[in-house]
């Protein structure tokens, strides 16, 4: 035995070490056929890292200050060494998280990932999407620009909105009447600690929930259902390492020239990852003439602004906002499909995931716009589908004319 | 299918929407190029000379002008009016309760200008004063109404006028005239002014020369690994069927 298994033995007999790299990693049976659409949820997990990594050097020169924020974040850009290079990994991992969450949420409806088994992981992932927009709203009020700052506004207004309740609601959580330097502080708290930590932990509920049960693929059927009479193992399933690990590293690098391009070439993105106002320091007597959520945010500002206010409170559109965030939670129950697979379901599912799409781009498109009565109209029509999507569902999924699902995987 | 097609309608005219609400201020292209050193430190030398007068550059370090090809002795035999040390930033002597006293507003800090405003902006607005009796200082803007600055560059411009043009029941500005020369012609003001936006835009950002050359180091190296591991995922997955 050599000194290495001695150690590892010496490990093992008090920590699982061995156990836990088998049972996630080199022991994981993951099916053979994932797609496109399967890195993303491993690239999530690597943003989440740049996030952290970045955060920690981004918090040793920033000031949480109402007087020193703005500054010394262009004092980052600009007299700490890399600190610009930090501060756009940070800015940029911000919207890319995003990019990757909804692509990743989108694959989990394509193949029926939130079936059963995989309730649980489904409920787990809606939890880190929350968190993670709570995250990326609470750090974009510490750049403290106008952007920041009214922006910030807006969204805690949406509290007071609560009836009774909702003016001391809104106090609560601003520690002040309006949003100031103890706002920034409470904000500056959550985003570096208490909300990272949340993110932690749920990511790793999610993960174990997933090797609990298994990834589903893109076929929708489960390969614990054909397993090896000898070895026991899923006849379709491959090792996690080194067969999974190869391949996300391709996905990663594709990933991550899409991501340095945005960074060294186009930081701001055209005005969607870094507002041009938000280089305007935070000034609490100037209302900007157009206050656009970022660009991940729009869909639901969309929604809350499609609901006409009533007898002159904003709170319907607040409940229908929260209602269209709360309702992909029931998902898996709303589901009746005989088939988890798009492969394999029939054209109605088909067209109303479809819409589904379209109208959350749409909403999404529309949320950075004034308002207009045009432009509400359109948002009221994409708003209804994107409900009827969720509360038709068990109803048009149970008539749907599905195909048989394959015995084993297919390509 | 009627229902389909009023969907497909509705889809179509998304961008009209967003079209229409785009408010229509016409901007000249500013002509920036943060290549052109020469360029760069003209600017500078404006900058520091016309607006460092009441406009601050808090984010700005003197020294920082290096980048830009300027040694530290000439940095500070040059432009070195308002500090002691090249490495202090860009503050103004100006004191600012006068200044809100005198403009209406304090002059806003330039150091992220070029970020928020856009160039093609300054451009424009640096270019765009003119005579109007009607305000304090005796000048207006084409694309800031009623702005609170005057003129600073007048003595180089000289004095343009308004000529209008009726659009439907109003009057509207349809372009500018000079009236009274300056020391300049308006083509070599107009390149005078391109050369502070060149600078007010690399002042926006100093590290975005080194960030545009690093960028493209990072994605060479990420090439080159990408077939690496490309190779290496196919050597590993050749068995798997």
């Amino acid at each position: 035995m050599s000194a290495l298994q001695k150690m590892m033995g010496w490990v093992d007999d008090r920590f699982p070490l061995t156990a836990t790299y088998k049972a996630h990693l080199s022991e994981y049976y993951a099916p053979k056929n994932f797609n496109f659409w399967y890195f993303f949820g491993s690239l999530a997990l690597l943003v989440l890292v740049i996030q952290i990594v970045t955060g920690i050097f981004l918090t040793m020169n920033y000031k949480p200050d109402s007087e020193l924020a703005f500054t010394s974040v262009e004092y980052i850009m600009r007299d700490v060494e890399w600190g610009w290079l930090i501060r756009y990994m940070h800015s940029t991992g911000a919207s890319m998280f995003f990019v990757v969450v909804y692509l990743h949420m989108f694959r989990g409806l394509m193949y029926g990932s939130y079936r059963k088994p995989r309730e649980l992981i489904w409920i787990f992932g809606v939890l880190i999407y929350l968190a993670l927009m709570a995250e990326a709203f609470l750090g974009y009020l510490l750049p403290w620009g106008q952007m920041s700052f009214w922006g910030a506004q807006v969204i805690v207004n949406l509290f007071a909105a609560v009836p009774f309740i909702g003016e001391d609601l809104s106090v609560w959580i601003r520690g002040d009447y309006v949003i100031s330097d103890a706002t920034l502080n409470r904000f500056f708290a959550f985003h570096v600690i208490a909300l990272p930590l949340v993110l932690i932990a749920l990511v790793a509920v999610h993960l174990v929930a997933l090797h609990e049960v298994g990834s589903n693929n893109p076929d929708g059927i489960e390969i614990k259902k054909k397993k090896d009479p000898v070895t026991h193992l899923p006849l379709d399933g491959i090792p996690f390492h080194p067969y999974y690990t190869v391949k996300d590293i391709v996905g990663v690098i594709v990933f991550l020239m899409v991501f340095t391009a945005i960074l060294f070439f186009a930081p701001e993105m055209g005005g969607y990852f870094i507002e041009a106002n938000n280089f305007v320091p935070a000034d609490p007597l100037k209302t900007p003439a157009h206050i656009a959520p970022l660009w991940y945010f729009t869909p639901f500002y969309a929604i809350l602004r499609a609901v006409p206010p009533l007898f002159g409170s904003q709170f319907p559109g607040v409940v229908a906002m929260g209602l269209s965030i709360v309702v992909m939670f029931f998902l898996p129950w709303l589901d009746r499909g005989k088939v988890k697979s798009i492969r394999y379901r029939g054209p109605i599912y088909k067209t109303m995931l479809a819409l589904f799409i379209v109208s959350f781009i749409g909403l999404g498109y529309l949320g950075l716009l004034p308002s207009t009565p045009v432009a509400t109209i359109f948002a009221q029509v994409f708003s209804v589908i994107y409900f009827l999507f969720f509360l038709l569902m068990p109803w048009y999924t149970s008539i749907d004319k599905t195909k048989p699902e394959p015995e084993r995987v297919t390509g | 299918m009627k229902r389909l097609k009023n969907f497909l309608f509705l889809l179509a005219a998304v961008p009209v929407v967003a079209f229409a609400s785009e408010a229509g201020v016409h901007l000249d292209k500013a002509p920036v190029n943060l290549s052109d050193q020469d360029s760069l430190q003209r600017g500078a030398r404006m900058f520091v000379n016309y607006c460092l007068n009441c406009h601050s550059a808090g984010s700005m370090r003197y020294s920082r002008m290096q980048d830009i090809g300027l040694t530290e002795d000439q940095i500070k035999e040059n432009l070195l009016f308002a500090a002691e040390k090249p490495g202090e930033t860009m503050k103004v002597g100006m004191d600012k309760k006068d200044a809100k006293a005198w403009f209406g507003a304090t002059p806003p800090d330039l150091s992220v200008i070029a970020r928020s405003r856009s160039a093609d902006w300054l451009y424009t607005y640096l270019r765009g004063f003119y005579r109007d009796g009607t305000r304090a200082t005796g000048w207006n803007n084409t694309v800031f109404d009623k702005v609170g600055m005057p003129h600073v560059l007048w003595s180089l411009q000289g004095e343009m006028a308004p000529v209008y043009k009726k659009e439907g029941e109003h009057e509207v500005i349809e372009r500018l005239e000079l009236v009274k020369p300056g020391s300049v012609t308006l083509a070599e003001y107009d390149a005078m002014v391109g050369d502070l936006v060149n600078y007010l835009v690399w002042m926006g950002e100093p590290a975005q020369l080194q960030r545009k050359q690093l960028g493209l180091i990072v994605l060479a190296f990420l090439a080159v690994f990408f077939v690496v591991a490309y190779y290496l995922k196919k050597e590993y997955w050749k068995d798997i069927h």
